[in-house]
């Protein structure tokens, strides 16, 4: 690179670092104040860009910028008024779902509103061309952006330090209770602030249609985006958002510069990856304050009677329905049960163990690509290949797990997320040894199992079995410890539990568990390619789980037949499947906060 | 008397049968692609209303069944199950990504059903991957990208730099792109290359780095959000104006359109200049879209009618739905499309749908295609013992 490319590079990297540090500073202000980790965070964003495209063919770009902004503003905060308020209360996450579904809702919104096409927007009158920097060519708009994002972070500095509201808000993210216990409202605190938070990501979209068009994929691109800019930079801190972004962006600008531009693909994961290894909370956060005795859950209720007596019923059900009904039934039912012992996993470290993954899918689609491996490369016979698969997943799950049980909270969960968008990123890249994006095909039962019928048993058999074996020891002395050391690490440790090989050893156990239901998966496909361990999967497993209630025992199971039922229905009957989906959710969230699995518990 | 009450009875079952419709599944990623897939979808609906006006096959009308395949082979697979064994479908067709067809495919040959893959572009799928119970129709992305090799040659440009978006689709038209031109102009020398991950190119930083790397020509397979983002900071920073650059499917209206004004001229091309065709096939074709949807057809409705027709076809030509009777009348197929006749060669399954090579140019604001003609896909494929090598049945 001669020294004028590198200055360019630079300032490339500056440019894209602004629009970086929009969308990521609201998303650290909504879960500053408010806990919420708002999926639909890249939606708002992408709603900007649309209503500013389409805006500017009304009232021209300066006009139609801060009049996006502030419409995503409002929308956000009518979302909280009328969503999220509800919700605070119930268990942790919860609002994900909720925010999942807003996702949802928003990205067929869009389809319906703007149609399929990408929606170039006008360039920004007054800074149409470019200029002549050290011989070579620079958008002046790209200027005017480097300018902007320092100018945004002077506004919010601004308005936290100096402004009452601010204060109050600062005070909020340092201790909500105590705020709270003050006499802060924190009612329209929490409106206040996702206001703001959606009116940034609003602006922040707003502002790219020079540069990008508007279309409907941009809101899951952008928001793992942010949400790792968030995370590098510590949770809550503005300034630190700013760096990070400009890390990342600078990061990204010299990879394609240098000439290694695939590099791109995972170069922010990895850089999370190691600030979390050596910093735990972000490079400009500080710990967070440690939950108050008193937040920590009820002892899971003994199974109840009549959730035993469902469960018996239900798996005798399973277990005859071959005799009545063949075919489709089979086929939707065998996706069902592998997704239950997926759920089932992640709610094993989520709900008894209290550490959050946004990287499950990793451990299910290594287990799927171990049995593909091991059939096609090495030719096992299936047996074998989806008996030793597992163990592919446990391996990883055991090296990436030694680092996540150092961390807490979100910051375990980014980095569980880290590690599965690296190992997805191999997977894509490693052309030769995993069929890059096209993955592997051909990855068959043996003859004896590949009827319907006999592989919905081996399902059902292997899931079961699963499914029972993390339920027994979450009762077990080593569940009790594992619950110990998630409600009071302190007390755990003194009273000789060694709470990290407790959690350790859990989340090797699950990712096990998600090898198992991967490898089914594998072969009751055919097929398997990168998408199983994409960040949709794992969102997946989320939402699977939180629908079915995180504490309670057999929720995930239902809630990933829930789910998978839904989707597969929905896709059928409805054009607007997802939206369909997403108001579904909704109303579950709303109706039955503590997950459908609430209505088989003993009552307490 | 015995013989007059069975024939009647035969009579009565001839009937009911030929009363009743055949099946067709059809099952594409609705959702994730739309702009490329609500066209196609209009093509293959128009596709149907025809056949069935026409009196169907054989007396019996056809009904096709579609879903949406979810965007993922996971969900593709499912939904192609239920196609096959709750709607008992005589042959699938459909599906969109590379990853998504190739899933299918292999389903179709564990669970023996024909398949005609309509969209997916990768070779493999014909080739290293293909199956018996495989067919596809599009033009492939070796097809394709050797539809532009007498064009880059003719330019004897020797500095090339390549940019492509970084999954199979990219990184197979890049490698038979070299492959290509170092047979037909030895001493080519590529530059520079760029692989932007789909969907998140970072184009001011990708197009400085291409400016760096000082190429004569470009060879692009950028498409969609990542063409525009291309186009817009290359247009900026000046790096058109002294290369020339050749763009895989960009004169396809789906990614053409968006650009209007914007347009790069002189800029080679694959795609489809839908306004411009004169032929009588494709005027029919063009007047029968037009009123049916008033909206002009784009390079997706072609396929989905032609996949449809394609379909039809072979179920005619076959005389009934039983697989092994479609596979026979597939292989070799002849049939005319809007783009002119076609086969589907014994040998690969591979259709010789063309596709058409030109430039792009601006006219009236909008983004079209000048200077083109027509490629006809027989003319672009490896020859016969090539295609024996890659292929394993």
């Amino acid at each position: 690179m001669s020294s004028s490319s590198v200055l360019i590079q630079f300032l490339n990297g500056l440019a894209g670092a602004s629009s970086l540090f929009m969308v990521a500073a609201g998303l650290s202000l909504i879960f500053g104040v408010t806990r919420v980790v708002n999926f639909a965070h890249g939606s708002l964003y992408m709603l900007g860009m649309y209503l500013a495209v389409w805006l500017a063919e009304r009232v021209g770009f300066w006009a139609a910028v801060p009049l996006a902004a502030v419409a995503v503003g409002v929308i956000g905060a009518l979302a909280e008024i009328s969503v999220l308020r509800r919700i605070y209360k119930a268990p942790e996450l919860l609002q994900l779902l909720a925010t999942f579904a807003l996702l949802l809702l928003i990205k067929d919104f869009a389809l319906w509103a703007w149609g399929p096409e990408d929606m170039l927007g006008p360039r920004a009158p007054g800074f149409t061309g470019a200029v002549e920097i050290a011989g070579g060519a620079f958008p002046q708009y790209d200027l005017l952006l480097i300018i902007l994002g320092p100018v945004v972070l002077g506004f919010l500095y601004l308005v936290l330090k100096k402004t009452r509201w601010g204060i109050l808000v600062r005070a909020a993210t340092e201790d909500r209770e105590m705020a709270g216990a003050l006499g802060v409202n924190q009612r329209w605190l929490f409106t206040g602030v996702f206001a703001l938070g959606a009116l940034l990501a609003g602006l922040g979209g707003a502002l790219q249609i020079p540069r990008e068009p508007a279309s409907l994929n941009i809101d899951l691109s952008v928001i793992s985006d942010a949400f790792v800019v968030v995370v590098i930079g510590g949770l809550g801190s503005i300034p630190g958002a700013f760096l990070a972004a400009l890390l990342i962006a600078e990061a990204k600008a010299f990879c394609i510069g240098l000439g290694y531009s695939q590099a791109t693909l995972v170069i922010e994961f990895v850089i999370m990856a190691a600030v979390l290894v050596v910093r735990p909370w972000g490079l400009l956060g500080r710990m967070p304050v440690l939950a108050r005795p008193g937040t920590a859950e009820p002892p899971f209720a003994r199974p109840s009677l009549r959730l035993r007596w469902t469960l018996a019923i239900v798996a005798a059900a399973l277990a005859l329905l071959p005799v009545v009904s063949g075919g489709y039934t089979l086929v939707l039912l065998t996706d069902m049960l592998i997704f239950a012992l997926f759920a089932a996993s992640l709610h094993f470290i989520m709900g008894p163990g209290g550490m959050y993954s946004f990287g499950h899918a990793a451990y299910f689609g290594l287990g799927a690509y171990a049995a593909g491996m091991l059939v096609l490369r090495e030719k096992f016979p299936m047996e074998l290949a989806l008996a030793l698969a597992p163990f592919a997943a446990g391996f990883a799950a055991l090296v990436f797990g030694w680092f996540c049980v150092r961390l807490s909270g979100v910051y375990s969960a980014m980095l569980t997320l880290a590690f599965a968008q690296i190992a997805w990123s191999a997977v894509f890249q490693w052309d030769a040894l995993t069929g890059g994006s096209n993955g592997m095909v051909g990855v068959w039962p043996a003859p004896w199992l590949s009827s319907k019928p006999a592989y919905y048993f081996l399902t059902l058999l292997v899931c079961a079995s699963g499914i029972i074996f993390l339920w027994r020891m979450i009762y077990s002395p080593f569940g009790h410890a594992l619950r110990a050391a998630r409600d009071s690490p302190l007390r755990a440790e003194a009273s000789g539990i060694d709470v990290r090989a407790t959690q350790w050893e859990a989340f090797a156990i699950a990712g096990l568990a998600a090898g198992v239901a991967g490898a089914l998966y594998a072969f009751s496909k055919g097929s398997i390619s990168p998408e199983a361990l994409g960040i949709q999967r794992s969102v997946d497993g989320l939402v699977m789980v939180m629908l079915g209630g995180i504490q309670t025992l057999s929720g995930p199971v239902w809630g990933a037949a829930l789910f998978t039922w839904l989707q597969d229905a929905a896709a059928r009957n409805v054009d607007y499947w997802r939206a369909a989906t997403g108001i579904v959710i909704l109303a579950l969230v709303l109706v039955l906060p503590r997950g459908v699995g609430s209505l088989l518990q003993a009552r307490q | 008397m015995s013989k007059i009450a069975l024939s009647l009875l035969l009579f009565i079952a001839a009937g009911t049968v030929s009363a009743q419709t055949i099946k067709i599944g059809e099952l594409n990623s609705y959702k994730v692609f739309p702009a490329f897939l609500e066209p196609y979808k209009k093509g293959w609906e128009l596709a149907v209303e025809e056949i069935n006006r026409a009196g169907g096959i054989n007396g019996r009308k056809i009904e096709v069944v579609s879903r949406d395949d979810g965007g993922n082979p996971g969900d593709a697979v499912r939904v192609a199950e239920e196609l096959i064994s709750r709607e008992n479908v005589a042959l699938l067709t459909g599906t969109f990504a590379s990853n998504v067809g190739l899933a299918v495919s292999n389903l179709a040959a564990q669970r023996k059903i024909a398949f005609i893959a309509a969209e997916p572009l990768t070779d493999k799928i014909v080739w290293e991957n293909g199956n018996r119970y495989t067919f596809r129709l599009r033009a492939s992305t070796y097809m394709q990208t050797a539809m532009l090799i007498p064009e880059a040659v003719k330019l004897k440009k020797v500095r090339w730099a390549i940019v492509y978006p970084n999954y199979e689709y990219g990184q197979s038209a890049t490698a038979s792109f070299k492959k290509l031109m170092t047979q037909a102009q030895p001493g080519v020398q590529f530059v520079g290359e760029q692989a932007p991950p789909l969907g998140k190119i970072d184009a001011g930083a990708v197009v400085q780095a291409l400016i760096d790397a000082k190429p004569e020509a470009i060879f692009s397979s950028l498409f969609a959000t990542d063409l525009q983002k291309f186009v817009r900071e290359g247009n900026l920073r000046g790096l058109f104006k002294n290369t020339v650059v050749f763009n895989l499917l960009g004169g396809e209206p789906e990614y053409l359109d968006p650009l209007k004004d914007e347009t790069p001229e002189g800029w080679w091309v694959t795609g489809y200049p839908w306004n411009e065709i004169k032929t009588p096939a494709h005027q029919k074709f063009l007047d029968a879209y037009r009123k049916r949807w008033n909206d002009y057809p784009r390079l997706g409705s072609v396929v989905g009618y032609t996949a449809m027709y394609s379909a039809a076809n072979a179920l005619r030509k076959a005389g009934g739905t039983d697989t092994e009777k479609l596979i026979a009348a597939l292989k070799g197929l002849e049939m005319d499309t809007p783009f002119g006749p076609i086969v589907y060669r014994a040998l690969d399954h591979q259709s010789t749908m063309g596709a058409y090579v030109g430039q792009l140019a601006r006219k009236g604001g909008k983004g079209v295609m000048v200077n083109w003609r027509f490629a006809d896909g027989a003319n672009f494929l490896p020859s016969f013992e090539e295609v024996r090598v890659l292929r394993k049945d």
